[in-house]
């Protein structure tokens, strides 16, 4: 019996990554951080901004998403997001950008209460990562 | 006959027409990888969104409550097609095919007696629709200034479609696009994509129970507006491999054409020549002669 299960992140531009015996994995689900190890029960969630934390073996990989669907079905489990970023690599100019954005829209009075939860999150999930 | 000159001018003006061409298609040759590129890289991401819908829409258990982009408004009177064209020419049958199987369907809802309302997307579908169809036409969308297709205009048409769907504007939504298969074959395609189709073998390929989190209903309404979305980025992305392909394999053509062209013309070009030369040998043979 292999070790892992399969990890496919896309987006609408690329297939962004494709892993093989990864052992788990964690997702920022819409109600709460998940984490998924091999032989999880069927599952599709939604995504809210946060980390995506991926264990291989002794290896750790963080990525930064924006939103996204989680699709996880025989081993096999499928992100769907439109943004994406390599913690190590992403430009700390970006992630501010980012992150002021994300602060101008929370300024604006139209958007529904899920909107603004969604980019409380984000703002959080930024400022830690800025920071650091 | 033409005179000389004018052969000469001639084979001149075609010879740089040619030189035209032969740029066209080289340019088209390493834009079309870029696009064929990305439009296979994007077919991952679609094709999962619809795995995961289809998955969804089977497991829903309440299927007269689903969301209305799913189940569509429950009426079929108003239609709205999407047709995706590019926005520069000279690119073979390309922008034609689109066109000529958008009409066809045009022709068959207003036969149904149904309301037709069009949207374009690129300014060349506009230009051959505005004759025929000038008062169904909602909306013109040219992205003129993107060179690529990015998904951040696809969102935007996504957005149109679904304000218009939520304001009662229309029942069913119909995007046509071409899909790329190879440089010289593109398939015009027309898609539904309001109320979501999907096909019966669709349906029994897959019967895994799924757990859901947060409940299906919601996950669907936050999902299928994302799909439109991302239907329409696939089919931009489908379109622009297309129209690259179809003017590369246009261009050859033209540029076989003009030397085809070149070749013909310069043999009249050399014919008439010897022909004055000939003639002019005549004139001094027999002036000679009769003297």
């Amino acid at each position: 019996m292999s070790e892992g299960f399969k990890l496919e992140i896309v987006n609408p531009e690329s297939s962004f990554l494709s892993k093989e015996g990864v052992s788990e994995v964690v997702v920022p689900a819409f109600e709460g951080d998940m984490g998924i190890l091999k032989d999880h029960i069927s599952i599709i969630s939604f995504l809210k901004p946060g980390l995506v934390r991926i264990f291989e073996g002794s290896n750790e990989e963080t990525y930064y998403v924006d939103d996204g669907i989680v699709e996880f079905k025989n081993n096999c489990l499928s992100i769907l997001t439109s943004n994406i970023f390599d913690i190590k690599k992403m430009d700390k100019n970006v992630a501010r950008n980012v992150l002021a954005k994300a602060e101008q829209d929370t300024q604006k009075n139209d958007i529904s209460d899920q909107a603004k939860y969604l980019l409380d999150q984000k703002i959080e999930v930024l400022k830690n990562l800025t920071l650091n | 006959m033409a005179s000389l000159d004018d052969l000469k001018k001639r084979i001149s003006s075609v010879k740089s027409t040619q030189k035209i061409t032969k740029a066209m298609k080289m340019v088209a040759a390493s834009k079309l990888r870029r696009a064929q590129e990305s439009a296979e890289k994007g077919r991952p991401y679609s094709d999962k969104m619809n795995n995961i819908i289809i998955n969804l829409s089977n497991s829903i258990s309440d299927k007269e409550n689903s969301p209305k982009l799913l189940a569509g408004s429950g009426e079929d009177k108003v239609h709205l097609c999407i047709v995706m064209t590019s926005d520069r020419g000279l690119c073979g049958g390309f922008n034609t095919n689109i066109i000529k199987k958008a009409k066809s369907y045009f022709q068959k809802i207003l036969d149904g007696r149904k309301i037709l309302k069009i949207i374009t997307v690129g300014s060349k579908g506009y230009d051959q629709l505005k004759r025929t169809y000038k008062d169904s036409i909602i909306e013109k969308i040219s992205f003129k200034e993107s060179k690529y297709a990015n998904y951040f205009d696809a969102d935007k048409v996504g957005k149109i479609i679904i304000d218009k769907f939520e304001k009662k504007e229309f029942d069913v939504c119909t995007i046509f696009y071409n899909q790329f298969k190879n440089v010289i074959t593109q398939i015009p395609q027309e898609q539904q994509i309001i109320p979501l189709k999907t096909s019966e073998t669709d349906r029994n390929s897959s019967e895994d129970n799924y757990e859901f989190e947060p409940e299906e209903d919601e996950i669907l309404s936050n999902l299928l507006p994302k799909n439109i979305s991302t239907q329409i980025f696939k089919a931009m992305l489908e379109n622009s491999a297309s129209e690259q392909g179809s003017r590369m394999s246009a261009m050859d053509n033209a540029t076989r054409n003009a030397g085809e062209m070149v070749d013909k013309l310069t043999i009249q070009y050399n014919r008439s020549r010897q022909a004055a030369i000939t003639k002019e040998l005549i004139e001094i043979i027999s002036g000679a002669e009769s003297l």
